[in-house]
């Protein structure tokens, strides 16, 4: 009986150990999405747009061509990447302090155009890079090195729920939000990026992917117990499942 | 009769792949790689089943499963 290799590394992702911390849920995240665009042989129409943050390096990871995107403006940036070249696949990758913070207005604005792209958006309730600020996404009581006495919602507001403000929106045709906690979730998230990319593939409109993720450094915690915080404070804040799906493209 | 193989110089040692292995075959080992992570090492003792549950939750990609 011969053995056969029934789990390794996608040929999307290249042969390049990550930089993420110890436990960072980015790495799978990256191995999920490298597995979708192997799953529909999308490698050589692929056009990657990085964020700023820990995703900065998404060149270095992935086989496929990366713009790097100004601050918050990866959605701009694929807009225009797709835009002026349709038959590729674009997606953007990006972070809670990239996406919710400063490019929220970039965004929103192209879900409700419902730009045929995907988004894949990291939230890990803090800003992971530059050292563990307060981001749009903390949660109440969270402690970051901006927010020394916990989150305030008089002073702070509360955390955004990025899924549910662009399931809102018409040009919206698919947004789900998934973690890595369980084996369940895991098949889950795997399927919520497959479809993701099927449905750009299938020119459904606007698709947006938020993972739930650990970021063991800011949070001062081991991988173990990152990802016990985000299975019994992040999943209640931010309930899993898809928000929305729509069944057909949109003829106007 | 499957088995896995974990890559000594990838792995990070952050232990996530010990808590999800039904038949708790993956330990921290008491070695360091050159990065200085204490990596994670595989009894191979023939009751893994190749769930690759390890693999699926491994932050790096540093684990294969053969079956």
């Amino acid at each position: 009986m011969s053995e056969k290799r029934v789990f390794s590394r996608p040929q999307t992702l290249k042969d390049a150990p990550f930089h993420f911390c110890p436990g960072c849920h980015h790495g799978i995240a990256h191995r999920m999405v490298a597995e979708a665009i192997d799953k529909f042989n999308l490698r050589e129409k692929t056009i990657g747009v990085a964020s700023v943050g820990c995703s900065v390096f998404l060149y270095d990871y992935f086989d496929v061509d990366v713009i790097e995107a100004p601050h918050g403006r990866a959605a701009a940036v694929a807009t225009g990447v797709k835009r002026a070249r349709k038959d590729r696949i674009v997606f953007s990758y990006q972070g809670d302090g990239d996406l919710a913070s400063i490019g929220i207005a970039e965004t929103v604005h192209t879900a409700n155009r419902g730009e045929n792209i995907t988004i894949i958006f990291i939230n890990n309730t803090v800003y992971g890079m530059t050292g563990g600020q307060l981001a749009p996404t903390t949660l109440l009581g969270q402690k970051t090195t901006t927010s020394p006495y916990g989150r305030d919602f008089m002073q702070d507001g509360y955390p955004i729920r990025m899924t549910e403000i662009l399931a809102t929106l018409e040009g919206t045709a698919f947004a789900a939000r998934v973690a890595f906690t369980t084996p369940k979730n895991i098949n889950m998230a795997k399927k919520a990026i497959e479809k993701a990319f099927q449905f750009q593939k299938e020119e459904m409109g606007f698709t947006f992917v938020e993972v739930l993720s650990a970021c063991p450094t800011n949070w001062g915690l081991n991988a173990i117990d990152s990802m016990k915080r985000v299975e019994e404070e992040m999943i209640p804040y931010f309930p899993l499942g898809i928000f929305k799906e729509r069944k057909a493209a949109d003829v106007l | 009769m499957a088995r896995i193989e974990i890559h000594q110089t990838l792995c990070k040692g952050c232990a996530l792949c010990t808590t999800l292995c039904p038949e708790e075959l993956i330990k921290i080992g008491k070695q360091i790689n050159e990065n200085g992570y204490f990596y994670a090492v595989f009894t191979d003792n023939g009751a893994c089943k190749g769930c690759a549950l390890c693999a699926k939750i491994c932050p790096d990609v540093a684990i294969e499963v053969w079956k």
